[in-house]
């Protein structure tokens, strides 16, 4: 910090992002209100363990090796021009080895405890959106190796790649998605699918000729709360995704002029307002679609509203907010859709629809960025490809299937093969909070029996 | 770290305790996160396995799910 325009700068960018970081901390209580409120009532305290624990266990592991891996991989490694890993340098990740100096208290860094902090969050989001899908059935443990997986392996796999101003699906492929409608949805809901085709659905989820039965959740109004809280969160998400402000001598791309800026995480140029326009839109779009397809059931128009915002997430900086409105409206139309023709098809029980939400409008998203912003440039550096439908497509296909899907697949497999990725039959039956809540009652008898003792 | 504050910020880089230490705290954690797993997992199937030989019967079921209807 040499001069006060330059100490300014760096203290609004460290405030920035750590407002982002409080903010994004109501995507995960409203994940947890939503999960509790859609269980059964004998399985409420197993599922806010599940995915309370998801806090400790993924910040731990990304501070180990999660936010190094971002540093290390946009080559692939070796499939950008056959470059290895990225480890020196300005931007090298071994200053992100959990043991440099940089990773602690260090006056001469404000900026890396709140960047890490900021893509933190997003790796609870991510794991929590394949926890919503597993409830009831899954042991703690197993979810908590897939979460881990997920949140600090996988997921920062695919940031390195494509959410990386030097990237190098961003290089190839020109691609674009710069609020995650890739990089977090279509990641974790095809980490949702791959896990739950081995788990199985719950039990007397499916009637013996195949039809679904309702499973209602517990506690609309906790759903529903939930995933106002995940809206909120929402916008910390979006405003974390971006660079708040940034020279063009500093981006030392293409940019001309001397006119600072906000830029997306590929630095190409954006603005608070321009995001804000559209994520109102996009929710708008997917709320009112939802509403008249589900006909007004609150679950899945409140989960309409957040796959609007999800599926236009990939363009979003770009978008004129009338193409994002209808961007969210179609996202969720298709993905709620798909959701129950999947359901019935392949007898996949979602419990939370978060392979829908999160996944297939992920993907959708992709594709439509694709062609809305064909020809559109990925980045401010020269020799990028431009953004194109082969390339979001592409794009998406890694995304859902390659580091989603197949990680989650083979995960579960090798968990199951353990017998440790489902609770005993008889468990599942009886709830999974039985004996917490047997032991309970039985506390409540007792003082029962002695108050009326001492009437 | 010094032990006084009587100096120019600029020159002033990490703050914390041990400094030169780091990796030994780094594997100390990970063998901490590792055999949280461990214990979590063990702890979590004997619960499974004393719940099964317990309440494993019909009765138990049918029982559990009357007190605690969805």
């Amino acid at each position: 910090m040499g001069d006060n325009l330059s100490a300014l700068t760096t203290i609004f960018t460290e405030f920035y992002y750590w407002v982002t970081v409080v903010i994004m901390f109501l995507i995960h209580v409203g994940f947890c209100m939503y999960e509790v409120g859609v269980s059964r009532r004998r399985n409420h305290l197993h599922t806010l363990m599940k995915n309370t624990m998801v806090i400790p266990l993924v910040t731990i592991t990304f501070f180990f090796f999660g936010w190094w891996i971002y540093w290390a991989f946009p080559n692939g490694p070796f499939i950008y021009e056959g470059k290895g890993l990225i480890l020196d340098g300005a931007t090298g990740a071994n200053q992100y080895l959990p043991w440099s100096p940089k990773m602690g208290p260090n006056l001469q860094d404000h900026i890396t405890g709140v960047f890490w902090a900021a893509f933190l969050l997003f790796s609870w989001t991510v794991a929590s959106i394949v926890s919503g899908s597993l409830i009831e059935r899954v042991k703690s443990g197993a979810f908590w190796v897939i979460a881990v997986m997920i949140g600090s392996v996988t997921w920062i796999i695919d940031a390195a790649w494509g959410w990386h101003f030097d990237g190098w699906m961003v290089k190839l492929l020109g691609y674009h998605d710069a609020y995650a409608s890739g990089v977090i949805h279509a990641i974790g809901g095809g980490t949702a699918l791959g896990v739950l085709i081995v788990l199985g659905p719950r039990l007397g989820r499916f009637a013996p000729d195949g039809t679904a039965r309702d499973f209602v959740p517990q506690n609309q109004w906790l759903v529903t709360i939930g995933l106002f809280l995940i809206y909120t969160g929402f916008w910390g998400f979006y405003a974390a995704c971006n660079v708040p402000i940034i020279s063009p001598e500093l981006i030392a791309g293409q940019v001309t002029g001397s006119t600072w800026t906000a830029t997306t995480i590929y630095l190409t140029p954006t603005t608070l307002s321009a995001i804000t326009f559209n994520f109102l839109m996009s929710l708008s779009g997917g709320l009112m679609v939802a509403y008249i397809i589900s006909k007004g059931n609150p679950f899945w128009t409140y989960s309409g509203g957040l796959a609007g915002v999800i599926t236009a997430s990939a363009g979003n900086d770009l978008y004129h907010p009338i193409q994002a409105f209808f961007v969210g409206g179609l996202g969720i139309y298709l993905g709620y859709y798909l959701h129950y023709w999947v359901e019935r098809r392949f007898k996949i029980d979602d419990a939370v629809g978060a392979v829908a939400v999160h996944g297939y409008c992920g993907f959708i998203g992709l594709v439509f960025a694709g062609f809305i912003l064909w020809g559109y440039p990925s980045s401010p550096y020269e020799g990028y490809a431009t953004v194109s439908p082969l390339g979001n497509t592409i794009g998406a296909i890694i995304m859902f299937f390659v580091l989603g899907f197949l990680p989650g697949w083979v995960m579960a497999k090798i968990l199951d093969g353990f017998s440790l990725l489902r609770v005993p039959r008889h468990v599942e039956l009886m709830g999974l909070d039985f004996k917490t809540l047997t032991e309970e009652q039985n506390a409540r008898d007792e003082v029962n029996r002695i108050e009326i003792a001492m009437a | 770290m010094g032990s006084t504050w009587a100096v120019d910020l600029a020159d002033v880089g990490a703050v914390y305790p041990w400094l030169g230490y780091e990796v030994i705290m780094v594997v100390v954690a990970i063998l901490a996160w590792l055999t949280w797993h461990y214990v979590q997992i063990r702890d979590e199937n004997r619960d499974y396995d004393e719940d099964v030989r317990l309440y494993g019967n019909k009765e138990s079921v049918k029982k559990a799910i009357e007190d605690f209807p969805v």
